[in-house]
């Protein structure tokens, strides 16, 4: 369940309370050095918890030494209105003690403050192993002995001066200005993450993960009739360094609103978005009924994370999130038929946890499972779940997924969602092709509104730009929609998709999930791709 | 170490203090310990704890700020997080939106903090899911829940002599309990100051209840019907309005409450009369924070009076800017969902009658009782707009009696248009760290069915 961006903020500790609840993280200097902590060093410490616990009877122990940078630069028009470095040092330890998953952590990185950390963790397991019926099965993992994965990044956004980050976004709060905004709010959202994992089954993990977000939101007010119309960037949160601000033009897609897929070119995406926010004013309100939609990888990512990613997590469809997220109508029944329709014969959905400029790349799991790329849906069949180590065996496998995360090292991992993203089409195919094709359609850019229920069935989606498509061409701007669907019904619904060339990611840094709630960054790919007969509704209203 | 007291808190502010070299200087200190125990499937799934404690640090030149935080407490470290503010204020730009540390102010002392709620060990929160778990496996069901509790203070002084210390704690408890062939949902929940209200077996019975009633459930059709909103059910959309009440959004022709042609919609009726909406931090059923994010002392706060917009909530800056007597009200607190980073309920309280909630599904002739809503976004902050569906005990009421379970609706509607169409109001109950009556309301607008259970 994606944050809407206020519960993002105040999430994240950077909201007006922000000095008042630094829990999340301590802030650090500007120009910090965050060189990583030499592995020997952390090995010494993983080593007293994993042995503290298995003195105490813990037949599983794992430690994760974190180390968690965040970096939010957030403007408006010309103010700076906050810079806020975060760090977050600290150890979690996991243990299975009679047959029992126990939790506790500390941010006193000290041998005995470790140690007693992995003492409580073996208490509360023991403690709750009364209410235990079934006790927690591992898939088996060969340790990997000590090992290191960095995100493939060229420049570390942490090294880039903070200066030049400012200077960036204040030439995108004017460049929105003097294009027809009458605000901008743009904040650059930065990521660090330095993981130590060791576990009893002879793994010393040590990963620096890194992710960035430009973003934006621009909006024009008609102050004759009071309304206001907003356009977001279209930006995506990504696996990347600085470099994806390169806007080089290899990375782009042109058409009736450009498009980014490797890199970003904020401004001329700002200056666009500044348009067409003014636009909106004038744009037709839509004629609620069917319509074929023509939807952007820019839109299409949170669709596929609602529908396809949530619904196929393991531990939904099992009931281990009953109470929060909900469960899931892909049933073990639907999977175990191998012949439950998804989605149409064209529809391919991967998860892949190493594609590379993706949220959710990583080499190792938060359980220590090298990562791999497998089938959830294949020719329009349910064939598979993302799982853990914990779960593999109530399907029938033997290996996990390598599906385990946690968001600090204060959080207990759990099963969290990999990319999942659509293939692209096998023939050649444009979104002006596909559009030529099609009668009565609306194409729809970014991502807006969304909601879908607890068993990810009925869902409702907007956009940030919406064209109307008369007899295969587009005829012009159109606000208010939003589309209602039912997953199986959507997905079958889909009759065509483009090709490689215009496959782009999309993504979720603020994916939210469990209880206490942990948020993941996750990304989702496809080209642009065409659903059939699906029902528009209006949203305006009055008040 | 966790949780200092008010004298502990106050020296060790005083000294970081002593260590600034900066025109204005602001620190707070905030500690405690969270705890969780989250079960699904009738067993502990996952359960843990964690100490924390921060220090945080606001350093200004003239308009220009930086802001760091730390949880080491040496001396060393102490003076090195005074030392990175007032870096990050060097290399920050002047913000023209830049106002002054408050000086002393006089802060209300709700009662927000509960021995019992910080004495609670491993055991008793696995026995507190013991009695939800039980009796749902002696009925062949199926729980899922999460009761996780809180239990710090948090403390503030600055270089113009405010100094505030305040202590809270926090018990929540809520459970999805489902029937074995997963046709029937029911949900319960409550949360709690004192951890000593907490009746995880009761809240678990009502559960139990509307799972094994809604486990058969009937199709109507999508529409506007009136429905009787439980307080779980209406928390969150009612809580979006209140955020939504910013001057600023307002005044700058971007909020619900924005006029055409400029200025605000303060002071207009726009809800029926029986709709009053307040805040209190004294409140006992929801004894709230005694101070804001910025340091401004919460005080009690009329927001909607009988239907009427009487207040929004104002930033420091734009209070000054607009010469707002008394520097307007602050945005009215959120709980902060991590561990550790509860911020205590200064939620809003709404005004309601006396009856019950079985009182007001008499006093109904047709209509769909809600038990929760879930997904709840934006469609349109013009019309505060909001989407999302029930679940976990949605149910079809005619001639006062509960007939039938009925499949969930997708509802699209504003919280504005909502509160304008009340019937009546129930006696209002503590929900999600606000106190919220049952409501009847005519023509709430379900778009579409829903298969979930």
């Amino acid at each position: 369940m994606i944050m809407n961006r206020r519960q993002f903020i105040e999430y994240s500790g950077i909201g007006a309370a922000a000095l008042f609840s630094p829990s999340l993280g301590r802030v650090v200097a500007a120009q910090n050095n965050i060189a990583p902590i030499a592995a020997s060093e952390k090995k010494k410490l993983a080593d007293v918890a994993l042995n503290a616990a298995t003195k105490r009877g813990a037949t599983y122990v794992d430690v994760r030494i974190g180390r968690y940078f965040q970096q939010f630069v957030i403007t408006r028009e010309t103010s700076v209105l906050n810079l806020v470095n975060t760090e977050s040092f600290g150890a979690g330890v996991r243990v299975i003690a009679d047959g029992c998953w126990g939790f506790m952590a500390t941010d006193q990185l000290t041998p005995d403050a470790v140690a007693k950390a992995a003492v409580e963790a073996v208490a509360i397991a023991k403690a709750n192993a009364k209410l235990q019926t079934e006790p927690v099965i591992l898939a088996p993992q060969k340790g990997v002995g000590e090992v290191s994965w960095r995100t493939p990044i060229e420049k570390n956004a942490f090294e880039i001066p903070i200066a030049e980050k400012i200077a960036l976004l204040m030439e995108v709060n004017q460049a929105a200005m003097k294009n027809g905004a009458n605000f901008v709010n743009s904040q650059m959202f930065a990521a660090n993450q330095q993981k130590y994992f060791a576990s009893t089954d002879g793994s010393y993990i040590d990963q620096d993960i890194h992710r960035i977000w430009p973003t934006f939101t621009v909006t024009a007010i008609d102050p004759k009739s009071g309304k206001f119309q907003t356009r977001r960037s279209i930006s995506a949160p990504c696996g990347r360094g600085y470099e994806y601000l390169d806007a080089k033009p290899g990375g782009k897609l042109v058409g009736v609103t450009t498009r980014y897929t490797t890199s970003y070119d904020m401004i001329e995406d700002v200056i666009a978005a500044a348009q067409q926010a003014r636009a909106k004013h004038a744009a037709k309100s839509v004629e609620p009924g069917q319509y074929d939609l023509v939807l952007d990888p820019s839109h299409l990512w949170l669709t596929i994370h609602e529908s396809v990613g949530h619904a196929t997590e393991l531990d939904r469809v099992l009931g281990y999130e009953a109470n929060y997220a909900g469960t899931s109508f892909a049933t073990l029944d639907k999977w175990k038929g191998k012949d439950f329709k998804y989605g149409s014969p064209i529809v391919n959905i991967v998860a892949d946890k190493k594609q590379p400029g993706s949220l959710g790349a990583v080499g190792y799991d938060d359980e220590g499972v090298p990562t791999k790329k497998w089938d959830i849906i294949k020719d329009g069949i349910l064939v598979d779940y993302q799982k853990t180590r914990d779960q593999a065996h109530i399907v029938g496998q033997k290996e996990s997924d390598g599906c385990s995360y946690a968001d600090n090292w204060s959080s207990v991992q759990f099963q969290r969602m990999p990319n999942v993203s659509l293939q692209p089409g096998k023939t050649p195919l444009t979104p002006e092709e596909m559009i030529k094709n099609v009668e009565k359609g609306i194409y729809i850019v970014g991502d807006g509104s969304f909601s879908i229920d607890q068993q990810r069935y009925n869902f409702q989606f907007g956009g940030q730009l919406f064209y109307e498509i008369k007899n295969g061409a587009i005829v012009g701007p159109l606000r208010d929609v939003a589309y209602q669907s039912n997953t199986q019904e959507f997905w079958n619904s889909c009759s065509a998709i483009c090709d490689e060339r215009d496959y782009a990611l999309g993504g979720a840094f603020n994916d939210g999930k469990g209880q206490p709630g942990q948020i993941s960054s996750v990304s989702h790919g496809s080209a642009t791709t065409r659903f059939n007969k699906v029902n528009v509704i209006n949203t305006a209203r009055k008040i | 170490m966790a949780t200092l007291n008010e004298s502990e808190a106050k020296a060790l502010l005083q000294k970081v203090l002593s260590y600034s070299k900066a025109d204005e200087c602001q620190v707070t200190l905030s500690g405690g310990r969270a705890g969780n125990l989250r079960f699904a499937r009738n067993a502990v799934s996952t359960s843990g704890a964690a100490d924390t404690l921060s220090i945080g640090v606001l350093s200004s030149f003239g308009k220009k700020s930086g802001t760091t935080s730390l949880n080491e407490f040496d001396d060393a470290s102490l003076e090195k997080v005074v030392r990175r503010s007032e870096e990050l204020a060097r290399v920050a730009p002047e913000n023209p939106e830049h106002v002054k540390l408050l000086g002393p102010q006089t802060y209300l002392a709700p009662r927000a903090y509960f021995d019992s709620t910080a004495g609670i060990t491993p055991d008793f929160r696995a026995a507190a899911a013991a009695a939800s778990i039980n009796p749902c496996k002696a009925k062949g069901l199926t729980a899922a829940g999460f009761q996780q509790d809180y239990s710090g203070f948090t403390s503030v002084a600055n270089s113009a002599g405010l100094f505030g210390y305040q202590k809270s704690s926090s018990a929540d408890f809520s459970v999805t309990i489902r029937t074995a062939d997963g046709k029937g949902s029911g949900y319960g929940v409550c949360d709690f100051n004192d951890v000593s209200k907490m009746d995880t077996g009761s809240v678990s019975e009502l559960a139990i209840q509307k799972a094994l009633r809604s486990h058969e459930t009937k199709a109507i059709e999508p529409g506007k019907y009136t429905v009787i909103l439980e307080p779980a059910a209406s928390v969150d959309l009612i809580g979006h309005m209140i955020s939504a009440m910013d001057a600023r959004q307002t005044d700058e022709g971007r909020s619900f409450l924005s006029k055409p042609g400029g200025g605000s919609r303060l002071g207009e009726k726009l809800m029926d009369e029986q709709v009053t909406i307040t805040s209190d931090p004294l409140n006992a059923e929801i004894p709230g924070d005694a101070w804001a994010g910025d340091g401004r002392p919460r005080k009690p706060v009329d927001w909607i009076k009988n239907g009427v917009v009487t207040n929004l909530a104002y930033e420091r800056f734009w209070a000054e800017k607009n010469g707002i007597a008394g520097g307007g009200a602050p945005r009215m607190g959120s709980r902060a969902p991590s561990v550790g980073a509860f911020e205590g309920a200064s939620g809003f309280i709404m005004a309601g009658g006396g009856a019950s909630l079985d009182e007001l599904v008499k006093s109904v002739k047709r209509g769909v009782l809600v038990t929760r809503m879930w997904y709840i976004r934006p469609v349109d902050p013009q019309t505060l707009l909001f989407t999302g569906l029930t679940r976990d005990g949605t149910f079809y009421v005619e001639n006062g009696e509960i007939k039938y379970a009925i499949k969930n609706f997708r509802f699209n509607e504003s919280p504005v248009i909502m509160l304008n169409n009340v019937e009546a109001l129930g006696r209002p109950q503590r929900a999600n760290g606000c106190l919220v009556p049952p409501m009847v309301l005519r023509d709430f607008t379900f778009s579409s069915l829903s298969d979930a259970v």
